[in-house]
């Protein structure tokens, strides 16, 4: 398990990382927190000629509260994003949901940035990102864009950042008053990759659903907006009925991985275990509000 | 922890107030762990060294048409690329893994890397020695092998009908081994019995997965044809064995040194073709080679354990007497039999203690061992006891569910007396100086079982279920001459040493045969010397580990080395203590009857009134022998040696509690608590004893909750990483409640059992029990293990 040859820059700048990416296209590979990309190298999985070191682009790097959304740099770590005061108030989801990111030693290292770049299907980040309507902003040496979360999770580790474009920010809308969010997954151990996951975020008035975001993630190939659950909660009071109503949509809008962690009927399974203690809990916790 | 007082009127120099024995003193090694100062094998690093890599079978079963190394031999770096048939050459003679006391067992001939054939997925092709591990590995990429499948043999349940393709021609079938244990009648014991149940029992084969991964260096000396080898490992005297029956190097040429060694479990007390090939790169080039298998290589070529099927039936009576077992094993090893101890001792070991605490006078046990194209499966922690264990409980359970009589009364009712010794287990082997009763009243008042069924009742209630699981054992440890290897014929030492010497300094080095892997055991016999010797801790030092500094010995494994090299330890050090009080004697000129060693002094035995310090007779029996008469002639070293006399093994036993709580929506398990009790006779340090069943417990609730080697229907091992084969994390464990019962063994002076392996025993059947407990209401039950979330829903009709 030793990576095969690569070289290796540290960039000087954003501009200097970009140029290199077009110079070298598909051939060269952002180096984040490494916490994902060495062990593949090591495996020997993939083998790029060339390792952009980003790690001291300043401009990467940062969470602030910017108007009414909170700006996460690509660079911030996910022990930042765990110990932020600003993540806490704002994004209170992205805070339930962090301490389930690994152990300690690959949230030192890993990067906010790093995970939705590579979106994996059963992280966290991504999942939380969508369900908060999340936008994501790329640069390429012609310049920046923005894509929403809506459209930028488009299959197993795919995206809609180009091979040339680095993922700078993410501008993340802030959890406004009245709404409430819940995260919930299901991991053997701590700290493991999920078998089922649910990030959820919502407006519960006086016990009636007025509006939902639920994304699943873990069993799907790519974090999930289940749309036909959501339509069946959406202006509804949380009763058996519609519980019945959603956890039936449920089968329509997720398409579950068999694998190593279980079988697709299991984890269809277990996302209606989380939809029905996720939306109980949003509820309580509108009512605790 | 609490330690029982001596029950026996008279003391045992054991309790005298300066012996060490029973006292948790701290071990040396922890320290230099600790302090970053150990010396791992990949921390030796030998001038001129090389860095070996492998090219491995991608497939579990394919002919090797061509080897092309052309490129390879190129690569930057690359200083011998070796094939599997260049190897075989330089071989003596293949392996062959069978023992004779294993009555019509079969085994293929094996090579240490593939000459013509690969049988498994992972099997070693090609070995090559660079500059650097990366350069090797970039070289192995190089290597063309042009394969041809072959039919692969992927399922156990198949591996004996005739459609299925038979992997060794000249075996003439799949079978490795069958066995039948048969002792009074079952057939008619069930028909006599109020109640017969059966069910189905499924283990998935795991692993042993230790944080320092199999590794070595061979250094060969051209100079003087001799072979250096330092290896991560429990067995130098097997291994030296091994590297010179294999390679052709005599004997004492070979020396193996085991530095510090992190972790092994019994899966370091093997032959791996690697190895041996590593060894031979270092002959051939003349340089030191050092291989580390990574951890990929490690789960795909460490020996494998466990993958079994039982069927198995109960007979009892309404009153709860238990009058017959009857189990048969499916075992499934690997493509061949592991050299020297064999694949079957797995099954061979379920036959023997598979409901060993129980009285029934009927028992019948059957084993099928059946070959595959997987990695073989050979001695993992607690062979084979998991699984019998498992099963045996399991159905003890059953039985107290159809009378609706509580799992303790029905253990109660059916245990061997604590009077009863010496007897027969239902397999017919014989036990001495068991504990069953004591260990099953000392376990319900530490659960404070009462107030445990109590809480589940009332939780019940609020939709909260939790189970109960009590799994009591037997388990065999420190096995003699008599037992499998030494009666089998294996190259493995049945007895082991201890050579112990007097410095002039009046210090003390203590050298054993015996080895330790972090477990405590050169502290163990540190505190066993000093006792047996009169002196203090800190001035013994033990040496264990190097072939070239130790007496022959067998290593650690089975639970041996405190049962047998601590009594080797014990005796040894009596003798020169003998020794020393002649010298004393003959320079005091007083009868050595009336001293004592106290403290490192000669003393007055009767009033403690010191005479002479270990350091004078140090000097004068090194420097100043003019002052012996000429009839004393010190030697101040003794070597003693130890072995079982009439019995295989020293069985111990014990017994498990759990508590855990189900979430019957997701099937998540959450173990809550775990308690042991268990007697390992008498104990030398109660806390590195609590530690080994501690960590013992844990590895056998990894095997039945997380573990598992996931092959697909063409034998590719589905989860080579630690992402994807789930070991147990502390935050999953549960707190470890142990305590002891103890029982001193007669067979020795000093009394000690074996304790390594009593915590792996019977975890995974308590716990199986336990979950089975939670489910009741439900009428859901769990026969497979590991026993993950999907487990659980089917049992309980959720998917
Ligand atoms: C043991 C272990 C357990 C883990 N458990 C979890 C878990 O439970 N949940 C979870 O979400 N993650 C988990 N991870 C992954 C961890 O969160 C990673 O840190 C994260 O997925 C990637 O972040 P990184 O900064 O390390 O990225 P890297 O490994 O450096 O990069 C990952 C990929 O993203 C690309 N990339 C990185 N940053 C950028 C950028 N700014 N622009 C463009 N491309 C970029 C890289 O080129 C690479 O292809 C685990 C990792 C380990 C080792």
């Amino acid at each position: 398990m030793k990576a095969p040859k690569f070289s290796y820059v540290r960039a000087e700048s954003v501009d200097h990382a970009l140029a290199l990416l077009d110079q070298h296209g598909d051939e060269a590979r952002i180096l984040a927190g490494g916490q994902s990309l060495m062990p593949t190298l090591n495996m020997r999985l993939s083998r790029p000629q060339l390792l952009i070191d980003i790690n001291r682009l300043d401009a990467l790097k940062g969470i602030a509260l910017q108007g009414d959304r909170v700006r996460i740099g690509a660079l911030a770590r996910h022990v930042e994003v765990l110990n932020s005061p600003v993540v806490a108030k704002n994004l209170p989801l992205i805070a339930e949901a962090m301490p389930h990111v690994a152990h300690v030693a690959v949230r030192n290292r890993g990067t906010f940035g790093g995970s939705v770049a590579l979106a994996d299907p059963a992280a966290e980040m991504p999942a939380c990102a969508l369900a908060l309507g999340a936008t994501f902003v790329v640069q390429s040496s012609k310049g920046r864009r923005e894509i929403a979360a809506d459209s930028y999770f488009k299959g197993l580790y795919e995206t809609a950042r180009a091979v040339n474009e680095i993922l700078v920010e993410a501008l993340i809308p802030v959890e406004k008053p009245g709404t409430v969010s819940v995260f919930l997954e299901l991991a053997r151990r701590h700290g493991d990759f999920a078998m089922a996951g649910l990030a959820c975020h919502a407006r519960i008035d006086k016990g009636v659903i007025a509006e939902a975001r639920l994304v699943y993630f873990a069993s799907e190939v790519r974090p999930t907006l289940a749309t036909r659950a959501i339509a069946a909660i959406k202006g509804k009071p949380w009763n058996d009925a519609t519980r019945d109503a959603a956890l039936a949509a449920l089968a329509d809008d997720l398409d579950p991985m068999t694998n190593l962690h279980g079988s697709a009927a299991m984890k269809l399974h277990l996302q209606r275990v989380l939809t029905r203690r996720a939306i109980d809990q949003a509820v309580a916790r509108a009512r605790a509000a | 922890m609490a330690n029982d007082i001596p029950t026996k009127a008279t003391l045992t120099p054991f309790d005298r107030p300066n012996s060490y024995v029973g006292r948790n003193l701290s071990r040396p090694g922890a320290r230099r762990a600790v302090a970053g100062r150990g010396t791992y094998t990949d921390d030796v690093v030998l001038p001129r060294m090389l860095h070996g890599a492998c090219v491995r079978s991608p497939y579990a079963h394919a002919k090797i048409v061509r080897i092309d190394t052309t490129a390879a031999r190129k690569a930057p770096g690359v200083a011998l690329v070796m094939t599997g048939a260049e190897l075989a050459k330089r071989c003596t003679a293949p392996w062959m893994g069978t023992l004779k006391v294993f009555e019509g067992m079969k085994s293929a001939p094996q090579y240490p890397m593939a000459v013509d054939r690969a049988c498994w997925q992972g099997e070693p092709v090609v070995f090559i020695a660079a500059r650097t591990r990366a350069e090797a590995e970039d070289a192995a990429e190089l290597v063309e092998v042009a394969w041809e499948e072959l039919p692969v043999v992927a399922e156990k349940k198949t591996a004996l009908d005739p459609k299925t393709p038979v992997l060794h021609a000249s075996l003439g079938d799949n079978l490795a081994f069958r066995k039948l244990i048969d002792t009074g009648d079952v057939e008619a014991a069930f028909k006599a019995a109020d109640h017969v149940i059966e069910e189905t029992f499924e283990f998935g084969r795991h692993t042993a997965v230790s944080l320092e991964p199999r590794s070595m260096i061979a250094d060969w000396n051209p100079a003087n044809e001799r072979l250096a080898v330092y290896i991560s490992n429990q067995v130098p005297h097997m291994m030296q064995y091994l590297f010179s029956r294999t390679l052709g190097v005599p004997e004492h040429n070979v020396r193996v040194v085991s530095h510090d060694v992190g972790g092994s479990f019994g899966m370091k007390i093997h032959s791996y073709g690697d190895e041996v090939a590593a060894c031979a790169a270092s002959m051939m080039l003349g340089r030191p080679v050092k291989f580390i298998a990574d951890r990929l290589e490690s789960f795909l070529t460490d020996i494998h354990a466990r993958e079994n099927t039982v069927r198995a039936k109960i007979g009892f009576n309404k009153d709860g007497t238990i009058t017959a077992f009857d189990i048969d094993d499916l075992s499934g090893i690997g493509a061949y039999s592991q050299y020297p101890r064999t694949s079957v001792f797995e099954a061979n070991q379920i036959l023997n203690i598979t409901a060993g605490p129980y009285k029934h006078p009927n028992y019948r046990a059957r084993a099928t061992v059946v070959y595959m194209n997987k990695v073989p499966t050979s001695q993992y922690r607690a062979v084979g006891h998991p699984i019998g264990i498992t099963v045996a409980e399991a159905l003890v359970d059953r039985a107290a569910e159809t009378l609706g009589m509580d799992p303790v009364e029905i253990r109660r009712r059916n245990v061997m007396e604590d009077n009863s010794y010496p007897r027969l287990t239902g397999s017919g082997i014989k036990v001495l100086d068991l504990s069953h009763q004591a260990c099953l009243e000392k376990l319900v008042r530490l659960m404070d079982y009462d107030a445990l069924r109590a809480e589940q009742a009332l939780l019940r209630n609020k939709g909260i279920w939790r189970g109960i699981g009590i799994a009591a054992f037997i388990k065999g440890t420190a096995p003699g001459p008599q037992g499998l290897y030494g009666a089998g014929g294996a190259p493995i030492a049945a007895q082991d040493a201890c050579t112990i010497k007097l410095e002039p300094s009046g210090n003390v080095i203590c050298a054993v045969g015996v080895s330790e892997q972090g477990q405590g055991v050169d502290t163990v016999m540190q505190q066993i010397a000093a006792t047996g010797l009169g002196v203090p801790f800190e001035s013994v030092r033990v040496i264990s580990g190097d072939t070239e500094t130790t007496p022959y010995g067998g290593g650690t494994y089975a639970s041996r080395a405190t049962a047998i090299g601590g009594e080797a330890t014990y005796q040894a050090a009596r003798k020169l203590r003998a020794e020393i009080l002649v010298i004393a004697g003959a320079l005091l000129q007083s009868d050595p009857k009336v001293l004592d060693i106290r403290n490192g002094v000669v003393v007055d035995a009767a009033n403690g009134t010191l005479r002479i310090p270990l350091s004078e007779i140090g000097r004068i029996g090194h420097f100043q022998l003019g002052e012996l008469p000429n009839d004393v002639q010190p030697t101040l070293s003794v070597t003693h040696r130890y072995r079982l006399l009439d019995l295989p093994y020293i069985f111990t036993n014990g017994i498990h509690g759990a508590y855990v709580e189900v979430d019957v929506d997701t099937g998540f398990i959450r173990h809550l608590k775990h308690w042991v009790v268990e007697d390992c006779g008498r104990i030398i340090n109660p806390q590195l004893a609590d530690e080994q069943v501690r960590g013992g417990a844990v590895q056998g609730l990894g095997g039945a909750l997380y573990e598992h080697c996931i092959y697909d229907e063409n034998a590719q091992l589905q989860n080579g990483t630690l992402a994807d084969y789930i070991i147990p994390m502390a935050v999953e464990m549960p707190d470890i409640v142990v305590d002891h019962v103890q029982t001193p063994t007669g067979q020795s002076e000093l009394g000690a059992k074996g304790a390594g392996e009593s915590g792996t025993g019977a975890a995974p059947g308590v716990i199986m029990g336990a979950v089975n407990d939670a489910l009741r209401p439900f009428g859901a039950r769990v026969t497979i293990q590991p026993m993950t979330p999907e487990v659980v829903l089917q049992a309980l009709g959720k998917l």
